[in-house]
């Protein structure tokens, strides 16, 4: 525990020091200004009448749908950028022999950074995904449902691609290893669509491969469900917009997830600690 | 010998088809100054993490401080300074040692006089709170060195430790080694500056493609002397007679030579020359380099790394 919470502290201390955390921030804070400015002006077109009730509520509830589709891409890329240079850079660098020399198991290496950058994500989607819906709310008054479950939903899918890449980077290069993370990624949205056209036409065989691809890879599922979660329960009626999940991936997905998690953490722990360093 | 600080026998390591280190059998006593010798590739940095635990071994096995290799515990008691010393360059040398004192579990009082004493030791006392991508390359071999010491370790593992080093920053490392020494502290000394392990060590093993090939205690080597002599009409029966007073002795281009096991055979032979009218034109003595020992015991097949 000592090992893990002093590796979770240098962790931190980098991130802070390099001016990540600083960066994802200030990158976070422009993106919700561009948003809080959308919000404004759909706001003024209310006040001054030009859409009507019905179309003021699909307006909003698209702009706030499209807002947090945003938040998850840029919160799964702030998982995987975050951790995809931290062992194989340290690796290749060398820096990593002085801290495996020490009196630690290489587990605590592997668990001290994966804690700082889950803890860095989960607070980055706090900070986006809390302006999206401030704006919403002020603009409209517009509160979604189950927010801390979606919230918690968006975390996990963002937890297991930053898994994906602590695991990846016990074996591949930095560039490699960016390159398998996003492609990882770009399967999971392709396996969401998959699963939204099946459902769509409703043919059983599409929506299979759509599942498959998204227990393969299960981030785009989690930020599904999590939108399903935030909808108003009429609004799932009507499918207001492209943005709104038509295929709901279950609870069995959701556990699936949580065990991926802790599947690609032990399997990052035990790839690293038989990693010639 | 005393107890072992590190023993190994017919460790291996290969990756995918290399052979780094083809057999590694070592055995290196507590409290002495060992030189791991070899030319580039040979697979001294390899043995090295071997024994630190960095890698795993293909096959074999061996003890470090009487734990099996590899084993958590044992590394409270070993410090390492790495080749190439890279560390966190965001840190400033003060919290490096800082970090790597909870790593090694030191408690925080003592960490804090530790810190302060070996910061003063390898002279960065004032540059202490300057992050380390600040620092000149022998400012960083030297907080890291300053690393390596920080748990008081039983045995110390240095990569080429004066490498990046001007001539006071190697003397300062030099005094260091002969402190652990008068401490009682095991140095594993891998380095290319062989005036350095002449220097500092007591004994020094040669590494050629991953295996040990000679062994050398250096107090012996400097006490042998090469002898060469000219004399006139030298001939067979001078130079057996000058066999008595050392070893290989033989006749070269009209020159004598002979090995003497110390300087104070030397006027000896002159006198039995002289007892036996013999026309002496040149007696020289010269002690063999650790160089010119690494040179013929690598061979001429091995070109320069």
């Amino acid at each position: 525990m000592r090992g893990t919470l002093t590796i979770a502290r240098l962790t931190w201390l980098e991130a802070r020091r390099r001016k990540i955390a600083l960066a994802a921030v200030i990158c976070g804070l422009v993106f919700l200004a561009v948003f809080a400015t959308t919000a404004f002006f759909a706001h003024r077109s209310v006040v001054q009448g030009v859409v009507d009730v019905v179309g003021q509520r699909v307006m909003f509830r698209m702009l706030f749908q499209v807002g947090l589709y945003v938040v998850n891409f840029l919160v799964v890329a702030c998982a995987i950028l975050l951790s995809v240079d931290t062992l194989s850079g340290e690796m290749s660098s060398g820096v990593i022999q002085t801290l495996a020399s020490k009196p630690i198991d290489r587990s605590a290496i592997v668990l001290g950074k994966w804690l700082t950058y889950w803890l860095m994500t989960g607070a980055y989607l706090t900070l986006m995904a809390g302006g999206v819906m401030l704006c919403v709310w002020a603009a409209a008054g517009f509160v979604a449902p189950h927010v801390p479950s979606a919230l918690l939903l968006m975390w996990l899918g963002a937890t297991a691609m930053l898994g994906v890449t602590i695991l990846g980077g016990t074996q591949l290069t930095t560039i490699a290893n960016g390159i398998v993370a996003f492609a990882f990624y770009g399967i999971a949205f392709i396996g969401g669509w998959v699963e939204q056209i099946a459902t769509v036409v409703r043919n059983d065989a599409v929506r299979y491969i759509g599942t498959t691809i998204s227990l393969v890879s299960p981030a785009d599922a989690m930020y599904r469900r999590a939108a399903h979660e935030l909808q108003p329960s009429a609004a799932l009626d009507v499918q207001l917009t492209p943005f709104t999940p038509l295929a709901v991936p279950t609870v069995a997905m959701i556990v699936w997830t949580l065990a991926f998690v802790v599947v690609t953490l032990l399997l990052a722990i035990r790839t690293f600690r038989h990693r010639p360093l | 010998m005393a107890e072992s600080a590190i023993d190994t026998v017919g460790l291996r390591k290969e990756f995918e088809r290399n052979v780094a280190v083809a057999d590694l059998s070592l055995s290196v006593g507590r409290g002495e100054v060992f030189g791991f010798l070899g030319p580039n590739g040979a697979g001294k940095t390899t043995s090295l993490k071997l024994l630190i635990g960095l890698v795993e071994p293909t096959a074999g096995s061996g003890t470090v401080l009487g734990a099996p290799l590899g084993e958590r515990d044992v590394r409270a008691r070993i410090g390492f300074l790495p080749e190439h010393f890279r560390f966190h360059d965001c840190l400033t040398a003060s919290e490096l040692l800082d970090l790597h004192g909870r790593l090694l579990g030191v408690r925080a009082p003592v960490l804090a006089l530790r810190r302060t004493a070996l910061l003063a030791r390898v002279g960065l006392e004032e540059a202490a709170n300057r992050p380390l991508r600040t620092y000149s390359k022998g400012m960083l071999q030297r907080v890291g060195l300053a690393q390596a010491l920080l748990g008081n370790p039983d045995l110390v593992f240095l990569d080429e430790p004066t490498s990046g080093l001007d001539p006071l920053g190697r003397v300062l490392v030099r005094e260091i080694i002969e402190e652990l020494r008068a401490n009682g502290t095991t140095v594993f000394l891998n380095s290319h500056l062989l005036g350095e392990v002449e220097a500092t060590c007591d004994r020094v093993a040669f590494v050629k493609r991953g295996r040990i090939v000679h062994e050398l205690v250096l107090a012996e080597m400097q006490s042998g002397l090469d002898v060469e002599i000219r004399v006139a009409d030298a001939d067979a029966a001078l130079v057996e007679g000058l066999s008595e007073f050392g070893s290989d002795a033989k006749l070269e281009g009209g020159l004598v030579r002979l090995r003497v096991a110390h300087e104070r055979g030397l006027p000896a032979i002159a006198r039995w020359l002289a007892s036996r009218n013999a026309d002496l034109y040149e007696l020289k003595c010269r002690r063999k380099t650790l160089e010119e020992w690494f040179i013929e015991v690598m061979g001429e097949d091995q070109g320069p790394g």
